[in-house]
């Protein structure tokens, strides 16, 4: 057998398999923070346009805290080299006092001032880390961010363990957004999210439920920004673009199916192939598409947010009206792209 | 203190271009009651757009005084101002009307104008490359003035023509029937309607103003700076911290919010690293929502 015809295709395979592996891993941390948007947005009707900042966080702070200390040609603070997990949940827990630091004084207010105070928050960041001395070495971002389980397999096999890892994440996210969503508490959001008035005059207190709903997103979100971080092992501020972590996360959410939890999981994989999918083609296009394929995609993911809430508004999955597991499902009426409540408030 | 008053002056000509930004901000926000994120790269576009006549075309004209571009930016101007009006009335026409008919929330349409700004980003990086671009190669020497204060040509003509625009505007929203039409469009659009206003005529007319009042501020950056494609989004915050700071709906308080962001943030630096300096307009942002989330002057929506 001729050697050189079968060598192609074997690598062609690992090749294929190796993006599909790396794919599934982004698009499984993409998922994590799509469920974290769809408690924000889809259950709760708060209206974040800062996804980006609060991955940063979590990104950073577990970072910081599980490097070493800095070298001769690092400045940071910290490298405090503690273990991986408990970096996540500083992580985590970082990225919730920023979003109570911001929900506080706007989620009282008109739903779209969060989203005002929220897109400034990323760029603030980037230029805070890139224009502080000593911070997080500043442009030059930081790296050898440690691996988690690194001594489980060779170097080779270690993005299964990866893949592993997050998609256990992101089964204990699911699991706790779905418990969370289907609990009284999760009732309580979407009767603010449909109608604040009503969830009012029953005496819910519906600031005090949308600034949690709001925290406890930012923190998955958080986690995610932090599981990310250790899995690229180097993270520098260019990286937390907004397009990247905020428009692309919104995208996936809409297609998706606001208010549904396996519409975010699946449109995320599916916005999410769309996205890194494109790339690949790049060779196979005509040259005037093929050199423009970076901004061919960004045009093609703004037409499909419009089209989507033009003709579709409730994403491919949309949201299964129930009011509890005790009760027979009502008719349909509810949803974040729902008509009614969506006014200004008070 | 010399220093000090250089950066008041500094201030003052940022804070022009933030104000007329969020004037044709505040003006949309008024009357169509939704926050437009396409705001930005609106502005943006704008600011391409003039480079078209200016730099494409190469029609610098002949020089204006000691100012650094020619009479060409007059031309490149009336560009810029007739693409962004037709932009946004084509939104409309085809996105926000449809939403609005649907009886779409506040909500849908901001993320539908965000879908927009995406791709009104792409094609200008499509068209005009990622590097950046300027206006004029030529310097702009800076005027000494008294106190050994410097200012340049370009920037006395930018706080002079937003004043002029300014009492413009008021000449449109209090002097013509038009004006009388969309102050009661923004006020109350049921009431409006019953005494007999075309609603929709008036949301275009005040797509086109807010429109034409973007793309001048987008040039008048470009005037003072690089052209850059992804600068939209960053021109978002500091003209929502100032429509909300003069109350939406207000085009005065949008100026003087302008201004009053322009001058802290330039002030700024005399206190912290120039790197912080983004971080001004949003702790102005939450300190009014804090105390007077209506604004200085109150607002209409």
């Amino acid at each position: 057998m001729d050697l050189l015809v079968e060598l192609p295709p074997l690598i062609t395979f690992v090749g294929g398999v190796n993006w599909t592996v790396g794919f599934l891993t982004t698009v499984g941390i993409f998922a994590i923070v799509a469920l974290a948007l769809n408690l924000q947005w889809g259950y709760t009707g708060v209206f974040n346009f800062g996804i980006v900042a609060f991955f940063m966080v979590g990104a950073y702070t577990s970072a910081l805290l599980t490097l070493e200390r800095p070298g001769d040609f690092e400045n940071h603070i910290l490298g405090l080299e503690w273990p991986v997990p408990l970096g996540w949940i500083a992580g985590s827990l970082a990225a919730g006092v920023l979003a109570l630091l911001i929900g506080l004084p706007t989620l009282r207010l008109r739903r779209d001032f969060l989203a005002i105070a929220t897109i400034g928050v990323a760029t603030i960041l980037r230029s805070a880390v890139n224009s502080t001395e000593g911070l997080a070495n500043r442009g030059a971002g930081l790296i050898g961010i440690p691996r988690f389980l690194d001594g489980l397999v060779d170097g080779a096999d270690y993005r299964w363990v990866m893949l592993g890892i997050v998609l256990t994440m992101l089964a204990f996210v699911y699991v706790v957004m779905a418990a969370a969503t289907a609990s009284p508490w999760g009732r309580v959001l979407r009767g603010i999210r449909d109608n604040e008035d009503t969830a009012m005059a029953a005496g819910k207190h519906t600031t005090v439920f949308r600034v949690q709903s709001f925290v406890l997103g930012g923190m998955v979100m958080g986690l995610a920004g932090a599981i990310f971080a250790h899995r690229q092992g180097a993270i520098s501020p260019t990286g937390f673009s907004d397009l990247f972590g905020t428009f692309l996360v919104w995208t996936m959410l809409i297609v998706g199916g606001s208010g549904n939890n396996r519409g975010a999981v699946l449109g995320a994989l599916a916005v999410g192939f769309f996205w890194f999918g494109t790339p690949l083609i790049q060779e196979d296009l005509p040259d005037f598409l093929g050199t423009r394929v970076f901004q061919l995609r960004e045009i093609a993911i703004g037409v499909l947010i419009i089209v989507f809430l033009l003709t579709r508004p409730g994403g491919l999955l949309e949201e299964e009206p129930r009011v509890s597991r005790f009760v027979p499902k009502p008719g349909s009426g509810s949803g974040a792209f729902n008509t009614a409540h969506e006014e200004g408030g008070p | 203190m010399i220093d000090f008053v250089q950066l008041i002056i500094i201030g003052t000509i940022v804070g022009s271009i933030i104000g007329l930004g969020a004037m044709g901000l505040t003006l949309s926000y008024g009357v169509m009651k939704f926050a437009n994120f396409a705001h930005g790269d609106s502005m943006a576009l704008g600011m391409f757009l003039a480079f078209i006549v200016v730099g494409d075309l190469g029609w610098a004209g002949s020089d204006i005084g000691r100012l650094s571009f020619g009479w060409g930016m007059i031309p490149a101007l009336g560009l810029a101002m007739i693409g962004v009006a037709l932009l946004n009335i084509s939104a409309d026409r085809t996105i926000y009307r449809r939403l609005r008919r649907r009886g779409a929330g506040i909500i849908t349409m901001a993320i539908a104008s965000l879908g927009l700004a995406i791709i009104v980003r792409a094609v200008i990086q499509i068209v005009w490359g990622s590097a950046p671009l300027r206006y004029s190669t030529g310097i702009n020497p800076a005027l000494t003035l008294p106190g050994d204060l410097k200012a340049k040509p370009d920037q006395f003509f930018i706080v002079g023509l937003t004043l002029v625009v300014a009492f413009g505007l008021y000449l449109l929203l209090y002097r013509t029937r038009l004006g009388k039409a969309m102050r009661a469009t923004s006020d109350n659009p049921e009431l409006a309607e019953i005494a007999g206003i075309d609603t929709e005529r008036i949301r275009m007319s005040t797509w086109a103003v807010a429109g034409a009042l973007t793309a001048l501020a987008g040039v008048m950056f470009g005037i003072q700076a690089q052209l850059q494609f992804n600068a939209g989004f960053e021109f978002l915050l500091p003209m929502f911290a100032a429509t909300i700071l003069g109350g939406i709906g207000n085009p005065w308080g949008a100026l003087t919010g302008g201004l009053i962001v322009g001058i802290t943030q330039e002030t700024s630096t005399e206190w912290i690293d120039a790197g912080l300096k983004p971080g001004v307009p949003f702790v102005l942002l939450i300190g009014i929502l804090l105390i007077r989330p209506r604004g200085i002057f109150g607002s209409t929506v």
